[in-house]
């Protein structure tokens, strides 16, 4: 049974969608921040595609490309010990208050 | 929204209503800051970094590879230090580069069906059509299809060479220089370099008035 | 050092079909599938193992391998010259013909 991600020649009859999206702060961000923590050796590519594979099929198909970066960095960051989902949820709290 | 490209972002304005995984990047990014692991000034840096490069960059290098045939010699057998020579020095840490040529036999095809692999040291960005699951699922199986979508039509006489890059490499496809481009300079030739043609999906554009006949 | 590749470019070889529960990178579309070495494009520390924090030691060789669009896929409308070249570690490949 293939993992969501091994999609080459899997049926699909849709037209390539040619535009491109105008990126968010918050997408450019978290691709920055990939970077930076890939330059530092705290993330692996390999680390990255591996925690992409492991999300839920029909989430990994659900989500945007970014979401998906930021729910696999989400799941390694709390693996090596870096944070807490408690803490993220306390700090996502703390961010919506301060934008009311 | 078709004319938007990568340099372009959004900044919600404040009290907008942001997406439960856009608010988790942000809560991440905060958090690692705050512990040390690294900096706002770091990210903004990568960001400008990022932002800094764009097709153009690629297109730069195949004109001169059409340009300069030892060059473009050396580009196809070591990209790495023929890149180096005309001032594109990667560093250690960028994935390993592998330039294919189109020819009239050959038309290469790149893809990364498992995730977006892609020459971002070259093109920047990867388009959103790249990472889209149509193309990661079409490509590999119908790519005269998907090419016929980007306006090229492949005669039956060229082979069609779909590359995935699964692994260490990321592919630059170096496009064939369109007949009647002899006397365009290295920099006129530079804008017929579509960043799509690089991905292999569609050939140069030559607009009318610009080959001479 | 001094270790071999066991494949050249020309041979045939034939992907091993797996599918660990380990991250691998060989597309599930290519397993079972014979195809011929283009390329060695060199050794890499394999994925499998820096995937879940390992070294990435023993590297592995990466063969560029070549394939018969018709010989893929069943449905495949282009011409019989067609191919799909897909970057596949050594140890994925087994030989064809020996």
């Amino acid at each position: 049974m293939p993992k969501p991600h091994d999609m080459g020649g899997e049926p699909n009859d849709e037209p390539i969608d040619q535009s491109d999206h105008q990126k968010m702060d918050w997408e450019m961000r978290a691709d920055a921040l990939h970077q930076v923590l890939g330059q530092k050796g705290i993330r692996r590519t390999d680390e990255m595609r591996r925690a992409m594979e492991s999300l839920d099929p029909d989430l990994y198909r659900s989500l945007s490309y970014y979401e998906r970066w930021t729910a696999a960095l989400e799941l390694l960051m709390v693996e090596k010990g870096f944070l807490t989902s408690d803490e993220i949820d306390r700090k996502v709290t703390q961010l919506n208050q301060g934008a009311n | 929204m078709s004319e938007s490209h990568d340099g372009e972002h959004v900044h919600p304005e404040s009290g907008e209503e942001l997406s439960l995984y856009a608010r988790r990047a942000q809560a991440i990014e905060a958090l690692l800051v705050e512990k040390g692991v690294c900096s706002t000034g770091e990210v903004d840096r990568m960001m400008n970094m990022v932002e800094s490069r764009s097709p153009s960059d690629g297109a730069k290098v195949v004109a001169h590879a059409w340009s300069d045939p030892e060059f473009k010699a050396r580009l196809l057998a070591d990209p790495r230090s023929a890149l180096t020579e005309i001032g594109y020095s990667l560093p250690d840490t960028t994935p390993h580069l592998a330039v294919v040529e189109n020819t009239e036999q050959v038309h290469h095809m790149v893809v990364c069906t498992l995730c977006s692999c892609y020459p971002r040291a070259l093109l920047g960005r990867p388009p959103d059509w790249y990472k889209s699951f149509a193309y990661r699922s079409r490509a590999v199986v119908d790519p005269r299809g998907v090419m016929r979508e980007f306006g090229l039509e492949l005669a039956d006489s060229v082979e069609v060479q779909v590359l995935d890059s699964t692994a260490d490499l990321r592919y630059l496809v170096l496009p064939r220089r369109p007949t009647g481009t002899e006397n365009l300079s290295e920099a006129e030739l530079a804008k017929l370099v579509s960043r799509d043609c690089m991905i292999g999906v569609t050939d140069p554009h030559v607009p009318e008035g610009v080959a001479a006949s | 050092m001094a270790q071999s590749n066991k494949y050249r470019t020309g041979d045939q070889v034939k992907v091993r079909v797996d599918s660990p529960s380990h991250h691998y990178r060989t597309p599930t579309y290519i397993q079972g599938k014979t195809g011929v070495v283009v390329a060695i494009c060199g050794r890499y520390r394999n994925p499998e193992s820096l995937g879940h924090g390992g070294d990435g030691m023993p590297e592995q060789l990466l063969y560029r391998v070549a394939f018969a669009q018709n010989s893929v896929w069943d449905r495949y409308q282009g011409p019989s010259g067609d191919k799909i070249l897909v970057d596949i570690y050594e140890h994925w490949l087994d030989p064809v013909g020996v």
